[in-house]
């Protein structure tokens, strides 16, 4: 248990440096810092100062170490564009996201696996086949769409949810939350569904492919040979070992909900920091998207620790180490 | 054999519907299984032997079918019985064991959990009752120190273990008729010996009669009181092991049994049957080993023969009335 | 094996492969065949789009801009044309519009997809064929940007680039930039499934015997085993153009993708948002229907791919 998760723990460090290279490359080839900061009129002499304060004139090791140094800090320098601190904006923007991410993360793997479920055992019948088709259209139907669509229907025909925005947010400490007010809960729906299909329609069928795998191995057919209810087996037997792979893969997945977020809050203008890196990207605002980077980046190897940890649980094969006793 | 006999299985006719046409995978198997009695049956793979089996219990996949013929279960027909009803007797009256053990159990549940389970699917018996009976199996089948062991995982035990494992969830609630679908050919050959040893005993002892599918003439040998030789879903040879063993009457038969190199013979060449067995979309009208067989004449080639007397057991061959023996 | 008895005269090339388990699957598949007709009537609709397209709509000197939101089928009250589809605020036809703007989209898909498709094939080979440290670095790197999603990848593509290129330049640069990005984006799969194959081909006795003839690697990796890897390559390849078709709309719909002067569906999809709320639905609504048609075509031509060409379905 003890090596096992050394070696996650040692891997996730290792993307962390490498995403971090990329982002400090960035920092190198895009632009002129010193240029972005004091504007066209600045001396010289300014600059000189500047890039000296910077660390600029350092060799490239010492400066990629000190970014790692900031990095770990949560310090990013100061926008390009707006002229505040990275760190500020982040901190602003992350709870519109988190909230997002996390209530769309739910909502997807509850209603995933249970749609997967229920399709893998009932493979005939008119839901299922209504369900898979959907499912179709689903992975055919880019985001935007289906958040432009959402809109049209509930808020501009029907006007039972707001358009755009968060609602009311209570502040708690730093962090603003929409779920303690109604207009914030309002705001919530429609976004956390747009951002949920994509994901749901994903897991449902890894689910469904996972599950009709199971069913053919060798002890389900010496379940059946044994007597055992059949929905026993899929509930029991089945359900049980298609958690294992699904976990990992949806786990995975769900990863990168945060960076999926980006279209999502851009088509309900809500005020995350998928927003704020779209805004990046078309100013070239590279502080931001170091930081932005860096961020998706932990959140990701942060993921996969608990996943590789969750599939150590699930599978007892990994508890000994998976060796088999031989001989007898 | 004076007694009602377990099994009897009249003309059973199996088919599949494929996109190629209907092919017929059994055509016309009979025979019978007496109580206590081991009857083995041989032939090369693809010859229906596990079919047979898997039809018996009842737990043939679509798009196979049986088109004709009874099976019967202590005089009771279960060939048509609803769903419900053969799954009451699969465990309870008829067991199945498979060829690897490692696939047949299920890797994230203990082996306890997977034995008390099937007690208490068949039997009235409590949580604590089933455990207790569950330790008592594996005592019967050999496994040292059951009360430790009984909560360990499948990967956990070894090869031979996790067969006789198996062999106790067949036996668990005791039922009169076991089919071994190849027991032994996953296993090592030093434990085979012992599986086969510990299946004899333990029938013998509770007068279960077994159905033992194998390619393995040594392990028929061994253990069987008859045998049966299947060729492309046809019985071509059935009878007492000893005189199909020494007396073959069929052609294929006593091609295999010519294959076998004797201990105490010094053998010059083994019998080879030349050509292979026809497939399931090319099996010759008449006599289906007609092709490959040295001593066919024209009538084998026309019309199928059925299983006549000869001796004391029954071949499926044409020239069997006129017959000369062929020294052993 | 029982010999069957050999036909009088081989059937013809065509006759065999229309014989085949594929081409039987595709027959018996309703989906399979309506799909790959539609997507077959788009993809040359779009190609062939400046033969019959009733107007060139990013062509300023043809429009009138008194044409403008005009509905479908009803005359405009200025000028009294009626447009196919209806017409957008600077009076451009939407059908020769959704026309232009799926050529665009499927070209940058298409070129996105043999991007990818090279450079993840070679790269699938390569570490397949010569394993060792080569097979690991490019496996892990490919890992790990499976975990990534296509979208931040290309974005991150596309904000190096707004950096470095200087401004006059990018909106030219745009449409090669896109296909940079989202190539970049997909190859990963490619190398995966490539890789899994090389390695079983790897240990066949043809590139054995090839090796010990003395062949060189780059010779035996395209020659033998490629042509053997190109199945479920295929069966990719599909899926991802509509990926590519889908991940395209998206950058071009967040303002990073193509700009309005060369729209593609997604462009157009943008800049027919504003007009949604307002009423003129016809402008956001013909290129969605097409993207989300275009799509699902696709992909269910795709699904059948993957189905019909995997073995053990058979």
């Amino acid at each position: 248990m003890f090596a096992y998760s050394i070696r996650s723990i040692a891997q996730g460090l290792l993307v962390l440096v490498a995403v971090a290279f990329i982002a400090f490359s960035m920092f190198r080839f895009v632009g002129d810092p010193v240029a972005n900061m004091l504007g066209q009129e600045a001396t010289l002499q300014d600059r000189q100062e500047l890039s000296e304060r910077l660390g600029l004139n350092d060799p490239w090791p010492v400066q990629f170490a000190q970014f790692i140094g900031n990095a770990a800090t949560g310090e990013f320098g100061v926008s390009y564009r707006q002229a505040r601190k990275v760190s500020d904006l982040i901190k602003e923007r992350l709870p519109a996201t988190v909230e997002l991410a996390v209530l769309s993360a739910l909502v997807a793997t509850f209603f995933g696996v249970l749609l997967g479920v229920y399709v893998a055992i009932n493979r005939t019948g008119f839901l299922s086949n209504a369900i898979m088709s959907i499912s179709l259209i689903g992975v055919s139907l880019p985001t935007f769409l289906i958040g432009i669509g959402l809109i049209y229907i509930f808020a501009v025909e029907l006007r039972w949810l707001p358009s755009f925005g968060r609602g009311e947010t209570v502040k708690i400490g730093w962090w603003s939350t929409g779920l303690l007010t109604e207009s914030g809960r309002k705001s919530l729906i429609m976004p956390v569904l747009t951002l949920a299909f994509f994901q749901l329609t994903l897991i449902m069928r890894l689910v469904r492919s996972e599950m009709l795998e199971v069913m053919r191995a060798d002890f389900i057919r010496f379940a059946r040979a044994r007597g055992l209810g059949e929905r026993v087996i899929e509930l029991r037997h089945a359900l049980r070992n298609t958690l294992v792979p699904v976990v990992t893969i949806a786990g995975l997945q769900l990863g990168s909900v945060i960076a999926f977020a980006i279209v999502t809050e851009t088509v309900f203008q809500w005020p995350g920091l998928g927003a704020l890196f779209v805004n990046a990207v078309q100013f070239a605002d590279v502080p931001v998207m170091a930081a932005y980077l860096m961020f998706v980046a932990a959140v990701f190897v942060i993921t996969n620790l608990i996943v590789d940890l969750l599939y150590f649980l699930l599978d007892p094969r990994l508890r000994t180490g998976g060796r088999t006793a031989k001989g007898h | 054999m004076t007694e009602k006999p377990v099994l009897e299985v009249k003309g059973l006719t199996l088919d599949f519907a494929t996109r190629r046409g209907t092919l017929r995978a059994l055509d016309g198997v009979s025979f019978t299984i007496g109580r206590g009695e081991v009857l083995g049956v041989v032939g090369e793979s693809g010859a229906g032997k596990s079919l047979t089996g898997t039809a018996i219990i009842g737990l043939v996949e679509r798009p196979g079918r049986i088109t004709g013929g009874e099976i019967r279960l202590n005089g009771q027909r279960i060939d048509n019985l609803p769903p419900k009803e053969m799954r009451a007797i699969r465990g309870r009256k008829i067991g199945m064991i498979f060829q690897d053990p490692l696939t047949s159990l299920n890797p994230v549940f203990r082996i306890g959990d997977q034995l008390t389970e099937t007690l208490q699917a068949h039997l009235p018996l409590s949580k604590a009752e089933a455990r207790q009976r569950a330790i008592e199996l594996l005592i019967e089948v050999g496994i040292p120190a059951p009360e430790k062991r009984i909560d360990g995982y499948p990967h956990e035990f070894s090869g031979g273990m996790r067969q006789r494992v198996v062999i106790a969830l067949a036996l668990a609630a005791g039922p009169d008729l076991i089919i071994a679908d190849e027991p032994t050919t996953a296993l090592d050959v030093s434990v085979q010996a012992q599986i086969i040893t510990l299946l004899k005993r333990l029938c013998r002892t509770r007068g279960t009669s077994v159905m033992l599918i194998t390619h393995d003439m040594g392990v028929i040998a061994e253990t069987a009181d008859r045998v049966a030789v299947m060729y492309a879903g046809r019985i071509a040879e059935i009878g007492p092991v000893a005189d199909v063993i020494r007396h073959p009457r069929h052609p294929y038969a006593r091609g295999l049994m010519g294959a076998i190199p004797a201990l105490d013979t010094r053998v010059k060449r083994l019998t080879q049957i030349s050509g292979s067995m026809p497939r399931l979309d090319s099996i010759p009208k008449g006599c289906a080993f007609q092709p490959r067989c040295t001593m066919a004449i024209p009538r084998c080639s026309l019309e199928r023969p059925e299983l006549v007397q000869a001796g004391a057991s029954r071949a499926a061959c044409w020239l069997t009335n006129a017959e000369t023996e062929v020294p052993a | 094996m029982t010999d069957t008895v050999p036909n009088p005269g081989e059937p013809s090339r065509f006759r065999r492969i229309w014989e085949s388990d594929v081409m039987w699957s595709f027959r018996h598949s309703p989906v399979a065949i309506v799909s790959a007709f539609v997507s077959l009537v788009m993809i040359l609709g779009a190609i062939l789009a400046p033969l019959y397209a009733p107007q060139d709509p990013f062509n300023p000197a043809t429009l009138n801009l008194m044409d403008g939101l005009t509905a479908p089928g009803k005359a405009n009250e200025f000028t009294g044309k009626t447009f196919l589809l209806g017409s957008d605020s600077q009076g451009r036809d939407m059908f020769s519009a959704v026309l232009y703007g799926t050529q665009v989209s499927l070209l940058v898909g298409a070129a996105s997809v043999l991007f990818s498709l090279v450079i993840g094939v070679f790269l699938g080979l390569m570490a397949g064929y010569v394993g060792g440290k080569t097979e690991a670095v490019i496996m892990r790197v490919a890992d790990i940007q499976l975990s990534f999603p296509a979208i931040l990848i290309a974005l991150l593509i596309f904000g190096v680039a707004r950096g470095v290129i200087p401004p006059a330049q990018q909106e030219d640069a745009t449409l090669l930039l896109l296909i940079l990005a989202i190539g970049l984006s997909n190859w990963a799969q490619y190398a995966r499934t490539v890789r899994g194959s090389t390695l079983v081909e790897k240990n066949k006795e043809y590139v054995q015997a090839a090796r010990v003839i003395g062949r060189s690697p780059l010779l035996i990796m395209l020659k033998h085993i490629l042509p053997n890897v190109m199945g479920p390559v295929t069966v990719i390849a599909t899926i991802n153009l509509a990926l590519a078709v889908i991940e395209e709309a998206t950058l071009s719909f967040l303002g990073v993708g193509m700009p309005p002067t060369q729209p593609s569906l997604g462009t157009l999809i943008r800049v027919g948002q504003q007009f949604l709320f307002s009423g003129e639905w016809w402008i956001l609504l013909f290129p969605a229907l097409t993207l989300v048609i275009l799509a699902l075509a696709i992909n269910l031509l795709g699904d059948w791919l993957r189905d019909a060409l995997n073995p053990r379905l058979r």
